[in-house]
């Protein structure tokens, strides 16, 4: 059995949508120091550090090496991971196992993008196969809207189900001051946002935004001397299958099925809706707010527009989702993901300012992208 | 937008290679520390920051220490001489990427009054009388841009008299 | 640590202009490697895969190869780095008690793009890129400042040259293979000096995986398990002009950690063959000092003296090392792959007869600015 893993502490930059007052090693250093500062540690406390980001957003080769001024990996151990989308979840999961493994006892993780460096869809559109694909690729919004419309049709759900998601999350986000997008919006402001891909709207879609963050992993022993109140790791699953984009099935959604399932497993979680106290979920529209409750098992098919129209995933709802307002008001790619881990850690650990959830025993992080790659970690107060 | 094209085809024992370009507009934020430092070469000064910690000056300059952690925030000037640390004639040719044609020098050099070295151009030389240890100047460009290249290159300083 | 062996392994053979697709190249690496354990997918639990998407030409260039690494239905995950650092993630996974067995897998078609420009992107885009520094005259710089530093010679850097060029020959995977003199080194064409044609590694293509597994799945693998005794990883200072570029305190660091964990006081009597990862020959003159092999600046001396030679007391390279084949961020992993291949008593032409103890290494960034070094033993701690 590995080493009992928690976090203990979490750093993060105001998100906006430029940062032209810092390079890109400048911002990482905002959430390192961030990070630090919430565990009361210094740079010489952190054994190894890993960092993540998207290669063709920003063009820097070896990232981990040329991080080394802003994340502090001088003379240290540092290593990337990267996963697209989900390079959040994958750096996450990646401290975990550095501190599991027991070599290593207090561990970073760094997730950082500047979208506004690049012409981001320009960049993933080569992720498309370059042989068979790639000539006609546009990007993840067109599958996301046909999987909607099609559940729409079997499932009796509206427009407005998707919408009243988009409602929750940018409104979760004024109680975070470090959201990128702060601004009430009603469902009848994303209904009336341009369509981008019938019927997603824009205010179904989640933003570019230029952010770090940076979470602190520690050993047993070590963690509950830094944190009051640790945010022990109990589970992290991952799971992804790609050749091809036609390959994958949208209506069945086997890979969120596979790590929802897994994750659940190896924390001994049966019931999610009453088992988790709150989730910090990769949604990168609002129709995903809508259906992959489902392939997550928090309710059965077709339930989740009642779940949402009754409140249930609100802030003051039985399980809210999103306190701090979701990849819909906040995504650095790179650090999306890792934000989503921070947040949930954070709501553990009784630390989430005007955006806590009262009584946080248990909560769920996720990670999407590559093709249908997800990852989940779940969070406790106690011990694994 | 611009990115990946298809162009060409090649086929050899009925095996098929795509060929493609990835051409990706980017921008790339300076910050206040870079963007001060290139403030300067406009103004014919080489700016670093020194590191009270460490009591090293960094140049180019930037806002973390990477030895001790430090937020740097006191500038000094340095001398635009310095004393080449090590060096490289490079002689095979790579349009896309050289700013001069081959052969040609990259040298470190250390300013007077920097710890760290600036990697560089080697101009206006005997690209086969170079050593390590002599000492160097900083061409500035005519016309500043806002880059690396506000210094042309460093050139060899005359030094009659050490023979 | 507790215990974990790596109990299969698998390459291709290396070569320029390979024709295979990725998930081809690392489909036949992953067969390989389960055959060479004699397991099925179906033992293999935790899937750790290692791309660049600069090298690939693709954004999430991993991708394109998860699958051929047998990663449906189980849990994957995706390194950027030389094949060392890939490795050292699945051996922490294993190390977990999540997972029994990791199988770790890395490619490389460099043939396919533009090595120097994808390489100068590693510098920084706000101040040096624009020199249009690539890996050759960067290192050169390093070269230069540490052979002026030590008195190291430019013979003693084509000594490196000659003996990994011709070790090659005993290696079927080996992509240039050459029966070369110090003179043939000296005379061939100069690149940026002090380093020549000879003197670098070639563009390879290639592919290469291993299987970690726990003990407990260790001892029930086909072949003698050979077990990982320590290893560690260490980044120096991103500016070439802020390093000490005549010795890598990186690779020091690492080697002394990775030796601490393997109980090795004295590596150069405690390790019987080395696999090191020589992109240039300069580079493996200054990573026997950091790893400890001899004093520093006696990099030169030790080659001359024969003793890293095949039938030496420590032969570095038995396989041609990276100057015979250089597929980007496979060749680390292909390091530690030769020495299982050692401790097994599998190398063939080039084993060294009764290795016990092996050292593997790999490098990332530019002139080697992080370090991983394993140490491999076929005894048990």
């Amino acid at each position: 059995m590995g080493t009992r893993t928690a976090i203990v502490g979490v750093g993060q930059t105001y998100h906006t949508s430029k940062r032209k007052d810092v390079n890109g090693q400048e911002l990482i250093n905002e959430a390192v120091r961030r990070a630090l500062e919430d565990a009361d540690l210094t740079l010489k406390d952190i054994d190894a550090i890993v960092i993540g980001n998207m290669d063709h957003f920003e063009a820097i080769n070896c990232v981990d090496c040329w991080s080394v001024d802003g994340s502090g990996a001088f003379m240290k151990p540092i290593m990337k991971v990267t996963t697209g989308g989900s390079t959040g979840g994958t750096l996450g999961s990646c401290a975990y196992y550095h501190v599991a493994s027991g070599l290593f006892d207090v561990v970073m993780a760094i997730g950082w993008e500047k979208n506004s460096e690049s012409d981001t869809q320009a960049a993933i559109s080569t992720c498309a196969d370059p042989i068979l694909e790639r000539d006609f690729f546009g990007g993840a919004i067109g599958p996301n809207a046909a999987e909607y419309a099609m559940y729409m049709k079997q499932y009796g759900a509206s427009e407005e189900d998707a919408a009243m998601v988009a409602v929750r999350d940018h409104n979760n986000a004024l109680n975070n001051p470090y959201a990128h997008l702060r601004k009430h919006i009603t469902v009848e402001d994303v209904m009336n946002s341009p369509v981008l891909c019938w019927p997603i709207k824009l205010l179904d879609s989640c933003p570019r935004s230029d952010g770090a963050c940076a979470v602190i992993y520690a050993a047993e022993g070590r963690a509950e001397k830094i944190a009051s109140r640790p945010a022990w790791v109990h589970a992290s699953a991952v799971s992804h299958d790609y050749v091809y984009f036609g390959d994958y099935d949208w209506e069945a959604m086997p890979t969120l099925e596979a790590t929802a399932s897994r994750v659940y497993k190896r924390a001994g979680i049966v019931n999610p809706l009453k088992e988790i106290d709150v989730m910090e979920l990769y949604l990168p529209f609002s129709t995903c707010g809508v259906i992959w409750m489902e392939h997550m098992w928090v309710c059965g098919r077709g339930e989740s527009p009642r779940l949402i129209r009754e409140g249930v995933f609100d802030m003051d709802g039985e399980l809210p989702v999103n306190p701090s307002g979701g990849v819909l008001s906040t995504n650095p790619i790179g650090a999306t993901a890792l934000i989503r881990i921070g947040e949930a850690a954070l709501q553990i650990m009784n630390k989430a300012g005007s955006r806590q959830v009262p009584n946080v025993n248990t909560a769920m992080a996720t990670a999407f992208g590559s093709c249908y790659w997800f990852e989940a970690t779940i969070l406790r107060s106690g011990k694994p | 937008m611009e990115n990946e094209t298809t162009f060409e085809i090649q086929e050899k024992d009925g095996l098929l290679v795509h060929q493609g370009v990835i051409r990706v507009p980017y921008t790339w934020a300076a910050g206040e520390v870079a963007s001060r430092f290139y403030a300067g070469l406009r103004e014919k000064k080489v700016l670093g920051l020194r590191c009270p910690a460490c009591k090293v000056v960094l140049v180019p300059p930037k806002k973390v220490c990477h030895r001790c952690f430090s937020d740097l925030t006191d500038w000094v000037e340095v001398g635009d001489e310095g004393v080449l640390q090590t060096f490289t004639v490079v002689h095979y040719s790579e349009p896309d990427l050289h700013p001069v044609e081959a052969p040609f020098a990259y040298g470190i050099i250390k300013l007077d009054g920097a710890d760290t070295g600036m990697t560089h151009l080697i101009g206006e030389a005997d690209i086969k009388g170079l050593k390590a240890g002599m000492r160097l100047k900083a061409v500035f460009r005519h016309q500043p841009q806002g880059n690396y290249l506000d210094i042309a290159y460093f050139k060899p300083i005359e030094e009659a008299n050490h023979g | 640590m507790d215990k974990v062996a790596i109990i299969g392994v698998g390459q291709t053979r290396y070569e320029r202009g390979n024709t295979k697709s990725f998930a081809e190249l690392v489909y036949e690496v992953t067969r390989k490697a389960l055959d060479d354990a004699g397991l099925e997918l179906d033992n293999i639990d935790n899937v750790v895969t290692t791309t660049n998407d600069f090298y690939d030409g693709r954004t999430i260039a991993c991708m394109a190869v998860a699958e051929a690494s047998g990663s449906y239905g189980r849990d994957a995950t995706n390194v950027e780095g030389d094949g060392t650092l890939s490795a050292f993630y699945g051996l922490m996974r294993t190390l977990s008690g999540v997972y029994d067995a990791t199988i770790v897998t890395t490619h490389c078609k460099m043939s396919e793009g533009n090595p120097r420009k994808l390489f100068n992107q590693a510098f920084d885009p706000i101040y040096d890129r624009i020199l249009g520094m690539d890996a050759i005259s960067s290192s050169a710089l390093q070269a230069r400042a540490y052979m002026d530093r030590y008195g190291v010679t430019e013979e003693q850097c084509a000594m490196v040259s000659v003996k990994n060029h011709a070790n090659a020959r005993n290696n079927p995977y080996a992509h240039v293979a050459l029966e070369i003199t110090i003179d043939d080194v000296m005379k061939s064409p100069m690149l940026a000096e002090p380093i020549k044609r000879l003197d670098i590694s070639p563009i390879s293509d290639g592919a290469c995986a291993i299987i970690l597994a726990t003990e407990e799945r260790a001892r029930k693998s086909a072949k003698k398990p050979v077990w990982v005794r320590g290893v560690a990883h260490c980044t120096d200072a991103y500016r070439l002009g802020e390093r000490d570029l005549t010795y890598s305190a990186a690779l020091e660091t690492a080697a002394k950690k990775a030796y601490k964990m393997a109980g090795i006081r004295n590596p150069f009597k405690q390790i019987d063959v080395a696999e090191v990862y020589d992109a240039f020959s300069y580079m493996e003159l200054m990573w026997y000092e950091g790893l400890g092999f001899c004093d520093r600046g006696k990099g030169g001396k030790l080659v001359e003296s024969g003793k890293t030679q095949m039938g030496g007391e420590l032969p570095v390279n038995p396989s041609g090392g990276v100057l015979s084949a250089h597929p980007v961020q496979v060749a680390g992993l292909a390091r530690i792959a030769e020495a299982v291949l050692q401790l097994r008593g599998e190398a063939g032409g080039r084993q060294v007869p009764g290795a016990k103890t092996a050292l593997a290494h790999g490098i990332t960034g530019i002139c080697g600015q992080t370090h991983c070094v394993w140490v491999l033993s076929n005894e048990e701690a």
